[in-house]
């Protein structure tokens, strides 16, 4: 009786996640795309609603239409139009990395359209301004608020709907044509752009109203916050197929009475308890992923109208000629030495610190060269992988009173350890399945192990000193910077060596066919177990750096999950291949952010300074915030990842072909032009079908 | 002079840089069947592509009944009555059987009894009412066409291009293939076939039309096409092709064109 009770107060918390998992599934269902942004979307709704609602004090009818029926709609309309569209036949991981980029990108636009303060007490989506005003049934001992009651009402509402809508209007079966392929529904006579639009408005719609009903359960409006609770919803995602709408529903119930029923029922005092609660969904769908029949097989379908379009360029980069390559390395190292001389004497205390901590980041960059550019693997957790070498170092660190280079290594060998035991099961999934898992694993870890203190240290975070080598202590920034410069080359050199061996070829004929890979011998899971590995030993070795650049070993400042999602769509936008992509984009993340600053802060300063500044001067500088640069470099970041799907080789990659070609053929031209005799070179393009 | 239900006037296409047609030229007639033969990456399927809007044309026009209907959506060209079975599955693998046809009946102008359509489909192909629950996906590749082409019954399309509905289909259902595509003819619906097997497409076709590496060499009748019948799938190239003595005075003259 008493699990009884427990278990239907687990209901409206299902009813969340229900409703977020469902509208998960409408999008993948309808775009193919598996919308990690639906939070971002979700967050957007809730701010505008909160603002209508509680700045403007709106009625409750006009700013929920408004902000779920007007915004939200429109939202989506735009991100079909400008990006969605061009997208219909790309591949679901270049969709996944862009939904990505949306996800970092969006809740800083609109950080910067309403403002970037703090959001307290988000309104119910009901009459009454704060949840707990109203309760239902008055007086009883188990009572539902104001927003609970929304909330079951509108997934009740929402699911009913759906379900009519799949199963027998024409739009929804005209939908499930057009995700499947486009333009065999164009034959049928079905206009798929217009069905496409249609998808995303209602998907966007469903994203809108559930981030308006969310919103409550949290002190206050964090995209965040609504993105952790998506993630924990794709548990039902994963329980209903990715397809069913009324099993992900029944999934969604189900893992909120499953967590009511253990919070009820454990004792409340114990590690198990303090560990599973929060974390319940994640390790739910981890072993869903690992374990649920019939989703490893489910194969995506291809278009079989593709190869209507020109194909995509090539991922792997072209042969060059040797003189290019040598000059290049040559250029590399010159504009190194340089740059490392410059920040030796030139550079303050401020910007050499961001140099280093770039240089340090860019290690674990590299991490995600192997396992993201050359294991085809999105992996979503190198930012956990990273904190567990930091957290290892200094544990050794702190215990035993060894160097710090000791610790340094442990790390390396912990979070490959952690790597390898992850990689086993993890590498068997397909792309969309397999971040998931990562992200899964990322967020178990964040929950279950961060706070434990035989990881973490506990509460305060272990402090790590900077090691002493022989003559040279490394308080120096100068010296550490040196330091680290070594590690980067000895991390490069170790990804050459991998790139260039056996392993390295295997994984790169894996990611041209798996098919034709297995049929000369090579064995995929072990190639790719073996890369993840490595890339976890990368991972941890840029962390324990970090927490040696940092002085401490911490997780919040360092590594948390969603800062690892930014680094991952910050290098596949600079480049997921190629050593000199991971350095720059390790430094563009601490520089850029940091120059942004400056820049914004500039106008403000200046007419501090000059106080006869002319007006218009005074009102730029009110209206540019400082506070805006982290803004603008996410979004920057974010919309880097965007170019994913049309340059799968990086930004950088694309702009080095683009100028080696146009020297090597201007070089030829020139060849050619002083050996007349040779008439008649290469053909430029033929009639290939 | 009657109006062609399709027409291809000068049309030049590419898929990104590759350029696959040059300067195609070709109508069909209402009623009239019409085979598009050539080897492989002649440009067969391109053309079946543009005839269907699925590529627009990088020059030249389209037209439909006269329309010119040159980068339109697809969509535009089967509601004015262009059926396209393109090659390889042309089904939804994730829908029913059922909402396989219910797509098109649903789709078409203007409005149609869905019901009454869905009856007659099956009645003409009593195996698809059997599996009208099944996925199309799991149908056997026979079984697939004849999906396509019930729809293309019912609906009586002005043209249906067919584009190599043999592929990969053993020689008797390639056989039952052919035949429902003559009862496709017999109800009214002009044919622009696109298929290798040569025998199939010239006992079916009104006039051939002969396409190498992106150019039209021939077009007229299938009792004019002489000894070229033997040379048209051989790809460029090859010994014999590069043999005109073997070719009829004209047709020859035809072949050295597309050749070079």
């Amino acid at each position: 009786m008493q699990l009884l009770e427990y278990a239907i107060r687990g209901i409206p918390t299902g009813c969340v996640f229900a409703l977020l998992a469902v509208g998960l599934v409408l999008t993948y269902k309808t775009s193919g795309v598996f919308n990690l942004a639906y939070a971002g979307q979700a967050y957007v709704s809730a701010i505008v609603y909160y603002e209508l609602r509680k700045e403007l004090e709106w009625p409750l009818v006009a700013a929920g239409v408004v902000s779920i029926l007007v915004v939200a709609p429109l939202i989506g309309l735009l991100l079909e139009r400008v990006l969605f569209r061009y997208l219909r036949s790309a591949g679901s991981m270049a969709k996944l990395v862009t939904s990505l980029g949306l996800l970092i990108a969006i809740p800083e636009i609109a950080k910067l359209v309403f403002g970037s303060e703090t959001r307290k007490n988000p309104p119910p989506l009901w009459w009454v301004r704060r949840t707990d005003e109203w309760l239902w049934p008055e007086g009883a001992t188990f009572v539902l608020d104001a927003g609970q009651v929304a909330t079951i009402v509108s997934t009740l509402v929402v699911v009913v709907g759906l379900v009519i809508l799949f199963r027998s209007t024409n739009l929804g079966l005209r939908m499930r044509a057009v995700v499947e392929s486009p333009r065999l529904a164009e034959l049928s006579g079905v206009d798929s752009e217009r069905v496409s639009m249609a998808a995303w408005m209602l998907s966007s719609v469903l994203a809108g109203l559930a981030g308006v009903l969310i919103a409550p359960l949290f002190a206050s409006l964090n995209p965040f916050d609504l993105f952790t609770l998506l993630v924990a919803a794709l548990a039902a995602t994963v329980f209903g197929g990715l397809s069913s709408i009324p099993l992900t529903f029944v999934g969604g119930i189900l893992l909120g009475v499953l967590q009511a029923v253990l919070a009820g029922t454990l004792p409340t005092d114990s590690v198990l308890t303090n560990g599973l609660r929060p974390s319940l969904p994640f390790v739910v769908l981890f072993l869903l992923l690992l374990f649920r029949p019939g989703l490893r097989s489910t194969r995506e379908l291809v278009d079989p109208l593709a190869t209507v379009d020109a194909p995509p360029p090539p991922p792997v980069v072209r042969a060059r000629p040797q003189w290019v390559a040598t000059s290049a390395r040559v250029f590399g190292v010159v504009v190194s030495l340089v740059a490392l001389l410059v920040s030796w004497f030139a550079l303050d205390q401020y910007w050499l610190g961001l140099a280093i901590s770039g240089l340090v980041l860019s290690v674990t960059m590299m991490s995600l060269i192997v396992v993201v550019g050359m294991g085809g693997m999105l992996s979503l957790c190198q930012a956990a992988l990273a904190a567990i070498g930091a957290f290892a170092l200094a544990q050794v660190v702190e215990a035993s009173g060894a160097p710090v280079v000791v610790g340094l290594v442990v790390g390396i060998l912990v979070a490959a350890a952690v790597g390898a035991l992850l990689a086993v099961p993890v590498v068997r999934l397909d792309g969309v399945y397999l971040a998931l898992a990562t992200l899964a694993f990322a967020l178990m870890f964040q929950s279950i192990f961060v706070p434990l203190s035989w990881v973490s240290g506990g509460a305060v975070p272990i402090s790590v000193p900077r090691p002493v080598i022989g003559p040279l202590d490394l308080s120096d920034d100068r010296y550490f910077l040196v330091f680290v410069v070594v590690c980067v080359i000895a991390t490069a050199l170790v990804v050459i060596r991998l790139r260039e061996g056996t392993t390295g070829r295997f994984l790169q004929a894996l990611q041209t066919s798996d098919v034709a890979a297995a049929s000369i011998g090579i064995d995929g899971p072990r190639a790719r177990v073996v890369a993840f590995t490595i890339a976890a030993g990368i991972a941890g070795f840029g962390g324990g750096l970090a927490a040696i650049d940092l002085g401490q070993a911490s997780y919040e400042a360092s590594f948390p999950y969603i800062i690892g999602l930014v680094w991952v769509a910050l290098l596949v936008s600079a480049g997921a291949r190629s050593i000199q992509a991971a350095v720059l984009s390790g430094l563009f993340f601490f520089l850029f952010p940091a120059l942004l600053d400056k820049l914004f802060a500039f106008p403000g300063n200046w007419v501090e300074t000059n106080p006869d500044a002319p007006s218009w001067v005074a009102s730029i500088a009110d209206t540019i915030q400082p506070t805006w640069a982290q803004s603008v470099a996410f979004i920057l970041f974010g919309i880097g990842a965007i170019t994913y799907a049309k340059h799968p080789e990086g930004s950088i990659e694309a702009q080095t072909t683009a100028s080696v070609n146009a020297l090597v053929r201007r070089v030829e031209a020139r060849n050619a032009a002083r050996e007349p005799a040779r008439v008649g070179g290469p053909g430029t393009g033929g009639t290939t079908p | 002079m009657t109006v062609p239900v399709l027409e291809l006037d000068h049309v030049d296409a590419a898929y990104g840089p590759f350029r696959a047609l040059f300067d195609v030229s070709l109508r069909v007639d209402p009623g009239e069947a019409v085979a598009l033969v050539g080897a492989n990456g002649a440009g067969k399927s391109t053309i079946a592509r543009v005839a269907s809007g699925l590529l627009p044309p990088t020059s030249g026009s389209v037209l439909v009944d006269g329309a010119d209907l040159s980068g339109q959506a697809p969509f535009r060209y089967a509601r004015a009555g262009i059926a396209h079975a393109p090659e390889g599955r042309s089904t939804f693998a994730s829908l029913t059987v059922t909402e396989n046809l219910e797509l098109a009946f649903r789709s078409a102008r203007p409005k149609r009894d869905v019901a009454a359509d869905l009856t007659e489909a099956f009645t003409l192909f009593p195996k698809l009412g059997e599996r009208r629950e099944q996925l199309a996906g799991t149908l056997s590749g026979g079984e697939q066409r004849m999906l396509a082409l019930a729809r293309v019954l019912v609906l009586r399309p002005r043209l249906l291009v067919a584009d190599e509905l043999s592929l990969g289909l053993a020689p008797i259902v390639t056989a039952d293939v052919y035949r429902v595509l003559g009862r496709v003819r017999d109800a009214g619906t002009a044919l622009l076939v696109v298929e290798q097997h040569l025998d199939h497409a010239l006992a079916l076709a009104d006039r051939v039309v002969v396409l190498q590496q992106g150019e039209v060499t021939f077009d007229g009748p299938p009792e004019q096409l002489g000894d070229l019948s033997t040379t048209v799938l051989l790809p460029a190239g090859s010994p014999s092709r590069a043999d005109p003595t073997d070719a009829a005075a004209t047709d020859a003259a035809a072949t050295d064109g597309g050749a070079t």
